[in-house]
C-alpha cells in the first residue's frame, strides 16, 4: 500500500519529570504531595518515545511528514523533560504548567493532559509509558483513552503500523502472565508500552545541539479551557489523607557458608515458622 | 446496608485465591454481588455462592472480552448503575486497574490502585515509592473504586452458602476499540502466580543462566520462582518473573533472594516482604542491608542443599 494514501503521522509521546528512583524519594508539604527535587525524565516515558523514533524510521522518517510532539503537564521544572525528549529525537514540545495542577490525581491529570491533546492535536497516535515512577498507578493511559474515545492499547510489547487505503492500522503484542495477545486498532488510538518493546537511545551531541532550536509551547489551563476547580487538589477524586516513610528494615543476620549454609538457612526459616 | 460489586475476571475451572480474598473483603463492607466478565462452569458458580453471594451479572454479548478493557469498562459500568453499588472492588492486575481506570471516568468516581489495607470508613493502605512510603487515602465520591492486591485480606467463606443466579446484562460495545485477534496460551508451571506466592525464590545476574536450583527450592517451599531485571533481560527466564521498579511488586511472607546484589530497583519491588534471606558470594551486596537472613556464599551449594534439607526433614 502506498505510504502517502495513509498520510504523515502525527504522534504525541506522554513524558513526566519524576523523582530519580536512585535517590531517597519523599512526600511532603500540606498538602502530601511528591517533593520533586532530584527529577529525571521518566525512565518508562523513554521507552515510548524510541518507539515514536522508530515507527517514523520504519515509514520514511521525518521527511515523510511524521511530526513527533512530547508532551508533558507540571511545575516549571518539569520541562526538563520535553527538553530530554527533543534532544532524544522529538519535533517539539509542549508544557502545561498551572499552580492549579498541583496535586491532581489520576482523574484530573486525565481531564488536564485530555484538553491539552484536543487542543494541541489532532494526534494519530498517543505514545505513554507503562506507568509513571512515581504515582506507579497506570491509570492516566486507560483514563484519557476513555475521555478522548481512543481505542486503547496497554503494555505494548511490540508494536508496528500498517498504512491502507483508510489510514492507518496498529497491531501490538501483548504479554500476560498467563497468555500472549496480539492485538489490532485503527488510529487514532493510544497505546502504553512496556520496557521490553525497545532499547531507547540516548541524546547524541547533533540532538543537543538540534534541540536548541526545537519549539516548546508552554500553556496554562485556561489556554485549553480547562476550570481551575476541576484540576488539582479541588478536582481530584482520591485525597491523600496521611503519608509516613516505612521504617527502614533493619540488617538481620549475615553469615558466611562454611559447608552448612543450606542447613542453617532451613534452621532460619523454621525457627520463622516459614515451612 | 451498601452494595459491593465485585468485579471477577478469571474465569478459570475454580475461583483464584485472589478472587476468594475480594469476595471476603466484600462481604465485610456489604451486601456482595458480582460481575463476571468471562465464561464460568458450575464449579465456579459453586465458588462464588460459597460466599454468600445472590447475583451474578453476566454481559448478554460475549464480545465484551473480544476488545480490550474499554469492553469490560463498559459492562462493569452499567452493573454499577442497575445495582446501585457503592463500592467496586477489582484485582490488583494491570487489566484490572485499566478497567478500573476507564469505570472512574464513566461513574466521575476516584479510583485506588494497591490497596493492601481498608478501613470500616474505606480508609485505604497503600504502599507509594515501591514501598518506601505507606499511605492512607479515600475516595472523595459517592462511588469509590478500590483494586485491591493479592495476599491483603484473609479469605473467609461466608457462612449460608448461595446457588447465585445469573443476570444478564446489555452492554453497548464502544465503537473505537481496540481487538483481541490472537491469544496463545503459555505453558502452565504448577507453580503459584508470583502476585499470590507466599514463598518466592528469586535469582539474578549470579545464577548465570541456570534457574534449576531455584526451581527446586521453590518447589520445596510451594513458592513461586522470580528473577531480577538482569536475569529477565539477559534471557534466563521469561519477562513475567521480572520483579523491581520496572516489573512486578510482590510483598510474600518470604522472598529468598538468590545472586541478586539487590539494585535499588530491585530492592524496590520487594522491600515489604515480611522476611527476606539473601544469598551472594559478595559480601558488600546492598541486599544484605535489608535481609533478615544473609549467606555471603555460592548459591549453587547453599541452595540444593537447604532443598534437601527441607525434604529430609519431611517439611
Amino acid at each position: 500500500m502506498d505510504e502517502a494514501t495513509a498520510g504523515g503521522l502525527r504522534i504525541a509521546v506522554l513524558v513526566k519529570h519524576v523523582p530519580d528512583a536512585q535517590f531517597d524519594r519523599h512526600i511532603g508539604g500540606d498538602d502530601l504531595t511528591t517533593v520533586r527535587t532530584e527529577s529525571i525524565l521518566s525512565e518508562l516515558d523513554e521507552y515510548a518515545l524510541e518507539a515514536a523514533l522508530q515507527l517514523v524510521e520504519a515509514h520514511g522518517g521525518p521527511s515523510a511528514g511524521h511530526r513527533i510532539t512530547a508532551i508533558t503537564m507540571g511545575p516549571a521544572a518539569a520541562v526538563a523533560a520535553v527538553k530530554k525528549s527533543l534532544q532524544i529525537g522529538a519535533d517539539d514540545g509542549v508544557h502545561l504548567t498551572d499552580e492549579a495542577l498541583n496535586g491532581s490525581d489520576a482523574s484530573a491529570t486525565s481531564k488536564a493532559l485530555a484538553a491539552l491533546l484536543r487542543h494541541t492535536g489532532p494526534f494519530d497516535l498517543v505514545l505513554t509509558g507503562m506507568a509513571s515512577t512515581d504515582g506507579e498507578t497506570s491509570l492516566v493511559p486507560a483514563q484519557l483513552a476513555e475521555r478522548l474515545e481512543l481505542p486503547q492499547v496497554t503494555f505494548a510489547a511490540s508494536l508496528e503500523l500498517v498504512p491502507g487505503d483508510s489510514g492507518w492500522t496498529l497491531s501490538a503484542r501483548r504479554d500476560n502472565d498467563t497468555y500472549a495477545e496480539t492485538i489490532e486498532a485503527s488510529l487514532p488510538a493510544l497505546v502504553s508500552v512496556t520496557d521490553q518493546i525497545n532499547e531507547p537511545r540516548y541524546p547524541n551531541f547533533k540532538g543537543i545541539m538540534a534541540a536548541k532550536k526545537k519549539q516548546i509551547e508552554v500553556l496554562s489551563l485556561a489556554d485549553i479551557g480547562v476550570q481551575q476547580d476541576e484540576v488539582g487538589l479541588a478536582g481530584s477524586w482520591t485525597r491523600v489523607e496521611a503519608a509516613a516513610p516505612r521504617p527502614p528494615r533493619s540488617q538481620g543476620i549475615v553469615i558466611t557458608d562454611e559447608g552448612d549454609a543450606g542447613v542453617r538457612l532451613v534452621d532460619f526459616l523454621a525457627g520463622q515458622k516459614l515451612l | 446496608m451498601t452494595t459491593v460489586l465485585v468485579f471477577l475476571d478469571h474465569a478459570g475451572a475454580s475461583l483464584a485465591k485472589s478472587e476468594r480474598e475480594l469476595l471476603s473483603l466484600g462481604a465485610s463492607l456489604g451486601e456482595v454481588t458480582v460481575a463476571l466478565a468471562g465464561d464460568a462452569d458450575q464449579a465456579y458458580l459453586d465458588g462464588v455462592g460459597a460466599y454468600g453471594v445472590q447475583e451474578v451479572h453476566r454481559p448478554e454479548d460475549a464480545a465484551v472480552s473480544e476488545v480490550l478493557v474499554a469492553g469490560k469498562a463498559a459492562f462493569l459500568a452499567e452493573t454499577v448503575r442497575r445495582t446501585g453499588a457503592g463500592i467496586v472492588l477489582l484485582g490488583n492486575s494491570y487489566e484490572a486497574k485499566e478497567i478500573a481506570a476507564r469505570l472512574g471516568v464513566r461513574l466521575e468516581a476516584g479510583v485506588i490502585t494497591d490497596v493492601v489495607g481498608l478501613a470500616d470508613d474505606l480508609t485505604a493502605t497503600k504502599s507509594d515509592f515501591a514501598g518506601s512510603y505507606s499511605v492512607a487515602c479515600r475516595v472523595t465520591t459517592d462511588i469509590a473504586i478500590l483494586t485491591v492486591k493479592p495476599n491483603s485480606v484473609e479469605a473467609v467463606e461466608a457462612g449460608l452458602p448461595s446457588s447465585p443466579r445469573e443476570v444478564p446484562v446489555p452492554v453497548d460495545l464502544p465503537a473505537a476499540a481496540a481487538r483481541v485477534t490472537g491469544r496463545v496460551d503459555k505453558p502452565v508451571s504448577g507453580r503459584p502466580e508470583l502476585a499470590e506466592a507466599r514463598v518466592i525464590v528469586a535469582g539474578g545476574r549470579g545464577v548465570n543462566g541456570d534457574f534449576g536450583p531455584l526451581e527446586d527450592l521453590a518447589d520445596a517451599l510451594g513458592g513461586a520462582v522470580g528473577a531480577s531485571r538482569a536475569a529477565t533481560d539477559a534471557g534466563w527466564i521469561e519477562h513475567s518473573a521480572q520483579i523491581g521498579q520496572t516489573g512486578k511488586t510482590v510483598s510474600p511472607q518470604l522472598y529468598i533472594s538468590a545472586g541478586i546484589s539487590g539494585a535499588i530497583q530491585q530492592k524496590a519491588g520487594m522491600q515489604t516482604s515480611k522476611v527476606i534471606v539473601a544469598i551472594n558470594k559478595d559480601a558488600d551486596s546492598p541486599v544484605f542491608e535489608i535481609a533478615d537472613f544473609g549467606i555471603v556464599g555460592d548459591l549453587f551449594t547453599v541452595l540444593p542443599q537447604a532443598t534437601e534439607e527441607i525434604r529430609k526433614r519431611g517439611l
